[in-house]
């Protein structure tokens, strides 16, 4: 997730070049730069694009391990997408990442608003104490998990219960309508911190004239919200949303590890993703052909939604 | 008088009096807080606003914190009492029956596997290894990767970057069965390697890096020519000091991520010796079904070194991400 921040965050307008290289300049000067870049380019070349390529020609083939292998057209591509299983596992991770934003953002919004005060050396606490989780990997988490949704004897069931006295006996891992819940509860818990330090930043960023201007023209809180605050934070929130998304879409760990008791990935598939459905291809029954579709076919699908995304973000970020 | 009774028995006060009869000390308390807001209210808005604020805030980092404080206490509770006692027992139960180190001492024991008995230490020490060696190899070629691009003019660097952006919108996973067959033809299957050398440089810190080496006067790169350093030696001894918050964001990120790595090693590696503690951990929910206090503690364990390092460089941490993403 962490990683799409560059791309905001890089415009090429930013770089000033002063020194310009003198056509004089010995070869061994002018090589410099490549030296440099030198561990990326051998690093790129034979992780990303020979891979990458590679990738493309093994979506036609089937194999059998890594090799043993056979051409088969296109079958690949279409067997998936007649497969079952990856509408059951794509329909998941529709339903994980629909539901994880809906909750996600809103109350890391929520609580950026409410860290977005001046008081110093209470904010830092609980900004600590609220991105915490993040520490932990989504493998911890799942084991974490694993437990605090035991029926009974579980943190979460006997919180549920004490809170709003329902939940005690909830089977989370175990009963089919209640295994993305589970999910989404745990990711919430581990990734509302993250969302948060972004909107607050953002939140911090906005013009307080602006605040003001809007107030002394008879703005109320919920106006200068809707008319400073989120046209002003328009951009971070989209970058937040597509890299959620991005996140989202390729969930793995989380559910594998919290599932992994209740037949592998819950019952009757319930808690089977994308990624989840692509290893399961590719590492258990050695077609990793299949798996390099599944991986394609995925890429597709994330592209087209922050296209999407921004998209509409621009669309929204122009009318206001 | 029938009539009546049954009226009275459905009767609105009634039911509410048997909800409040209904509620436990946690339901109250919450109940009462919130009434202070009311109760405040009228006399001073801006009081009951921030108490309001602070309130909910302590709400949701109890909420968050939970489940370390409860991981920290099932950690140390004997196997017998962990489901009797939510988090600890209370005072008067407290001994060496309830509360002691059992779950570490079966956990740190010499475990027989397939593959002869393996020390848990062993998987922290790889852990480790992994996480330090894939940190401190992508500190080093990212970062020259980023002065590069910042402070130099050369043929292609318009292009290089346009790729750069570009790759970083295809997931990691489209790579991960080709991967699989590049790590095999290479030899590198059950060995370091394979985890170290495909993330020995990062585009992410590539542009952290250029994009805080920008902001390095070119005069001082300009003196240090003069001065007949090589461009080596001013890259290592001139920029890198004058960059180094962003070196410490960069290795909290990575390190954080190469520890909690756990698609990598799983696939990679095969020796149980070799294994890192995600992959351990996640072996161990299988293993310890009617004993899980041991991979919790097992857990608190592994995320003990995150925490430490997090604590250490948590400024520069978040401020580094927050204004990559502002900057924007």
């Amino acid at each position: 997730m962490t990683e799409m921040a560059v791309k905001s965050s890089s415009g090429f307008g930013a770089d000033v070049h002063r020194r310009m290289p003198s056509p004089r300049r010995p070869l061994g000067k002018r090589a410099t730069p490549y030296l440099f870049l030198l561990p990326y380019f051998l690093v790129t070349t034979v992780f990303f694009i020979y891979p990458l390529g590679y990738a493309t020609i093994l979506s036609f083939y089937q194999t059998d391990g890594p090799a043993a292998k056979a051409f088969v057209g296109l079958s690949n591509f279409t067997f998936v997408l007649g497969d079952r299983d990856f509408h059951h596992a794509l329909w998941n991770t529709c339903v994980f990442t629909f539901f994880s934003l809906c909750l996600q953002l809103p109350l890391s919004l929520g609580l950026a608003m409410l860290l977005n005060s001046k008081s110093g050396r209470l904010k830092g606490f609980f900004r600590l104490a609220i991105f915490a989780p993040n520490l932990v990997g989504q493998v911890f988490v799942g084991v974490l998990f694993t437990v605090l949704f035991t029926p009974r004897y579980g943190l979460f069931n006997i919180l549920l219960q004490e809170l709003f006295g329902w939940g005690l006996e909830k089977q989370w891992l175990s009963d089919p309508s209640l295994v993305m819940p589970a999910i989404v509860i745990a990711s919430l818990w581990l990734y509302v911190g993250f969302n948060m330090i972004y909107f607050l930043a953002a939140l911090q960023n906005v013009d307080q004239s602006q605040i003001e201007a809007a107030r002394i023209d008879g703005a109320g809180p919920i106006g200068v919200f809707l008319n400073v605050t989120i046209p002003a934070i328009m951009p971070v929130a989209t970058f937040v949303v597509v890299t959620s998304t991005i996140g989202s879409f390729q969930l793995f760990e989380l559910p594998y590890t919290l599932l992994q008791a209740s037949d592998g990935w819950g019952p009757g598939d319930s808690g089977l993703t994308v990624v989840g459905y692509l290893y399961r291809n590719a590492f258990y029954q050695g077609d990793l052909g299949t798996g390099a579709a599944v991986g394609w076919l995925l890429t597709f699908i994330v592209l087209a939604i922050s296209l999407v995304q921004v998209w509409l973000a621009q669309r929204v970020g122009s009318e206001t | 008088m029938m009539m009546i009774a049954a009226l009275n028995h459905i009767e609105p006060f009634a039911a509410f009096r048997q909800f409040l009869l209904g509620l436990n000390g946690l339901q109250w308390m919450m109940i009462g807080l919130g009434a202070v807001f009311f109760v405040v209210l009228p006399f001073s808005r801006k009081l009951a606003f921030t108490y309001m604020r602070v309130l909910l805030l302590i709400v949701a980092a109890t909420l968050i914190m939970m489940p370390f404080v409860w991981l920290i206490c099932a950690a140390f509770k004997d196997k017998e009492v962990l489901n009797e006692y939510v988090f600890l027992p209370p005072l008067n139960k407290i001994s060496s029956h309830t509360i002691n180190l059992g779950n570490f001492r079966e956990l740190l024991a010499d475990k027989d596997t397939v593959q002869g008995p393996v020390n848990f230490m062993r998987y922290v020490a790889n852990s480790l290894f992994l996480a330090s060696a894939t940190t401190f190899i992508a500190m080093v070629f990212s970062s020259m990767g980023g002065y590069a691009l910042s402070k130099y003019k050369f043929r292609g660097k318009g292009a290089i970057l346009t790729f750069m952006l570009a790759s970083l919108t295809i997931p990691g996973v489209v790579m991960l069965a080709p991967n699989f067959e590049v790590i095999y033809k290479l030899g590198f299957l059950d060995t370091y390697p394979a985890l170290i050398i495909p993330a020995a440089v990062s585009v992410f810190g590539i542009f952290l890096y250029r994009q805080a080496m920008i902001t390095v006067p070119n005069d001082l790169i300009e003196a240090g020519r003069i001065d007949g350093c090589s461009e080596f030696r001013i890259y290592l001894t001139l920029i890198m000091p004058l960059v180094r918050p962003m070196t410490g964001a960069f290795c909290l990120v990575t390190f954080l991520g190469a520890w909690n790595a756990f698609l990598g090693p799983n696939i990679f590696l095969q020796t149980q010796s070799k294994l890192t503690l995600p992959v351990v951990l996640n072996q161990y929910i299988g293993e310890y079904t009617q004993h899980y206090g041991v991979f919790l503690a097992g857990t608190l364990l592994a995320i003990i070194p995150p925490a430490v390092l997090f604590f250490s460089l948590q400024k520069e941490f978040i401020s580094g991400l927050a204004s990559g993403a502002v900057k924007g």
